[in-house]
């Protein structure tokens, strides 16, 4: 479903090479954990992959189901199913996160040529995502994460994410800022969501997260390319032995 | 030798001397009134405000108001339906008023009655040399309402003020006199069709703890140039909040002057305007806290585009004895096209030593950060910077805590980016 050949890519406005080299190949269905120390360009990737401007792709490519996609700005990509759960989600004040919704999810059913939705159906549908996230509704009617705890951040982007159903589900530093308790219902969140025709890439710096959103591949990330893939016993060597011992071996 | 400082005329200020002669026999007013009317006419033989005339640098009136045209007798513009259901409509059209019951607590009057009758002459003085405004508005002024709320009442509908014109020339005055601790809120809109020069003064007493909410909608084409001033004086532990929304015209100026002469008196201003097009839009503000215990707050959201040049002016004045004076202001710009352009002047004159002031100015485009987060959710580029655009103006006019004023102002605001977005 993903693959990424030879990234690289680099800051546009310094011109910072991030990426040097990334391959990675995600199959529809497959949970790929991104492990990796700070700077590695754990967040860099999942910024390109959404499409985010401030990245310039000098080298390389990614295709989603076989195409390329590095011509298509953000909302062409989630169009396609592309969804990226942020690390630091945006408050945007003034935008009623009901609203927003309602006109994404209905931008997206655009771009896939269905109807937009009644409000009751839309309510009904929130209500239900929002429910199983043990969200308050009374936070919904507040402008985009604005005054949002750091938890409540991350649920309403796995919200979103139900909500819009993507294709190809990147998680960024889920697990960042959560308690244990949070963490496990945004980890219940995800794993709902796993299905055959679903790919999801869990970038985390901790093996902790993957306790509960157990991982089929895990790669390591280091100096901007992938220096070691395996299973999730991957993870456990990692806990164990610190990232310089395991990219001390791979190097 | 004899040397001539005095430039030569332009035809608005040409057309405006003209205009006051022929108009003199008509213009209503006992002989004070007909004396304020000479020497605002004084005024204006002087020549027009340029930008070397501090208050006018941003909007050189002189070179600006281009066109004069005539008054127009035959012009019938027609009243529009209230925004508010259930306000009491009061129309100024072609710049004369309508006789009208008033609602029980309050007193109405046309202003075209009481200039030869009353003594209306103190209310038309000018703030001096640099008021344009006030002396195109006192040397014309020909109609208008004066409304008078008695004391500790409350009128519960809103009272819509329309001064509607279908071109030409109209100078209107609203003047109020709100009694102490009395309530009630006024929507005035200010539009028409056709070339025109328009005038609008309001001068509004609120009593001691009254409280007032006042809304100004100008929605001029951009054949217009619309010449507002709004003037309040506010009395001890009363509150004025006042709303001022521009969509385009041609040029428009809208002064706001308040004092503060009651302690405790508070005074909100709230604004939103929407340039497009060559319009040139100003707000400019005087506010006085010249009592102990005053607040204020002024905030402006503004988008630019096309062409469009606007102006804000906000000076804040604490007088020596206003200790514990709070004042805060701010105006953000969002400039959406390369060629718009927007100025802003704050200034701060303190004479007190216990006082909280503060401003804020900024001017940017749409936060890139933002625009990514709604396109990363699908939301097409046009379309999120319009949700962003309209996020940072719906958060001025959901202040307003009015749910049908709310929804009728970005009623406008949605309107205006079908137009313009």
């Amino acid at each position: 479903m993903l693959e990424i050949k030879n990234l690289h890519a680099r800051i546009a406005d310094d011109g910072t090479e991030i990426i040097r080299g990334l391959d990675l190949t995600v199959k529809a269905g497959e949970v790929a954990a991104i492990m990796g120390p700070n700077g590695s360009g754990k967040s860099t990737l999942s910024y390109i992959l959404a499409g985010r401007e401030d990245y310039e792709v000098t080298e390389g490519d990614i295709l989603y189901n076989g195409e390329s996609i590095l011509d298509l700005d953000p909302a062409e990509r989630a169009a396609k199913g592309v969804f990226l759960a942020f690390q630091y989600p945006m408050e945007i004040p003034g935008v009623a996160t009901m609203e927003f919704l309602k006109v994404a999810l209905n931008s997206l059913r655009k771009a896939r040529g269905e109807d937009p939705l009644k409000i009751p159906e839309f309510m009904k549908l929130v209500k239900d995502a929002a429910g199983s996230l043990e969200m308050n509704l009374d936070m919904l009617k507040r402008p985009l994460n604005v005054g949002f705890s750091g938890g409540e951040k991350k649920r309403a982007e796995i919200l979103q994410m139900k909500l819009l159903e993507p294709k190809l589900c990147v998680l960024d530093e889920t697990d960042s800022g959560l308690d244990i308790d949070a963490l496990k219902i945004v980890a219940d969140g995800v794993n709902a969501l796993r299905s055959p025709d679903r790919a999801m890439v869990v970038i985390t710096h901790y093996q902790r997260l993957l306790d509960y959103i157990v991982p089929d591949s895990v790669h390591i990330l280091s100096a901007g390319k992938v220096v070691k893939s395996g299973d999730k016993s991957l993870a456990l060597e990692l806990e164990q032995n610190g990232y310089a011992g395991v990219i001390g071996k791979a190097a | 030798m004899n040397v001539h400082t005095q430039p030569q005329l332009t035809p608005a200020e040409t057309a405006l001397g003209e205009a006051f002669a022929k108009r003199l026999s008509d213009l209503p007013g006992n002989e004070e009134v007909m004396l304020q009317r000479d020497a605002a006419m004084e005024l204006l033989k002087r020549g027009l405000p340029t930008r070397k005339v501090e208050a006018w640098h941003y909007t050189d009136l002189r070179r600006l108001l281009n066109t004069v045209p005539e008054f127009d007798r035959a012009a019938a513009p027609q009243a529009m339906p209230v925004l508010i259901d259930g306000s009491l409509r009061l129309v100024t059209a072609n710049g004369r008023a309508e006789a009208v019951e008033a609602p029980k607590g309050a007193v109405i009057e046309r202003i075209s009655k009481l200039l030869p009758e009353g003594d209306f002459a103190s209310r038309l003085a000018t703030y001096g040399g640099d008021d344009a405004v006030g002396a195109i508005n006192t040397a014309f002024v020909s109609d208008g309402y004066s409304i008078a709320i008695e004391e500790g009442v409350e009128i519960e509908r809103p009272i819509e003020l329309q001064n509607v014109h279908a071109g030409g020339q109209t100078h209107t005055r609203f003047a109020i006199t709100v009694g102490n601790g009395a309530k009630v809120t006024f929507v005035e809109r200010q539009t028409g069709k056709g070339a025109a020069l328009i005038s609008s003064v309001d001068s509004l007493k609120v009593g001691d703890g009254a409280e007032v909410r006042y809304v100004i909608l100008v929605e001029q084409p951009d054949t217009v140039s619309h010449l507002g001033q709004f003037q309040a004086e506010i009395g001890e532990k009363a509150n004025l909040s006042l709303f001022i929304m521009n969509v385009s015209g041609k040029l428009v100026r809208q002064e706001v002057r308040v004092t503060m002469p009651g302690e405790g008196g508070h005074f909100e201003l709230r604004g939103v305007n929407l340039l497009a097009g060559s319009t040139h839009n100003d707000v400019t503000m005087v506010l006085d806290h010249s009592a102990p215990d005053t607040t204020s707050t002024e905030l402006i959201r503004n988008i630019v585009t096309d062409k469009a040049h606007g102006v804000f002016q906000g000076q804040i004045r604490v007088a020596r004895e206003a200790q514990k004076t709070d004042a805060k202001m701010a105006c953000n710009t969002l400039v959406l096209s390369d060629e718009g352009e927007f100025s802003v002047k704050p200034e701060l004159e303190i004479f007190a030593d216990d006082v909280a002031c503060g401003h804020g100015a900024t001017v940017a485009e749409i936060d890139h950060a933002h625009l990514f987060y709604l396109m990363a959710r699908g939301i097409p580029e046009k379309e999120a910077r319009g949700l962003l655009v309209k996020a940072f103006l719906a958060e001025v006019i959901e202040e307003l805590d009015d749910e049908t004023l709310v929804a009728v102002l970005e009623q406008r605001l949605e309107d205006w980016f079908e137009q313009h977005g």
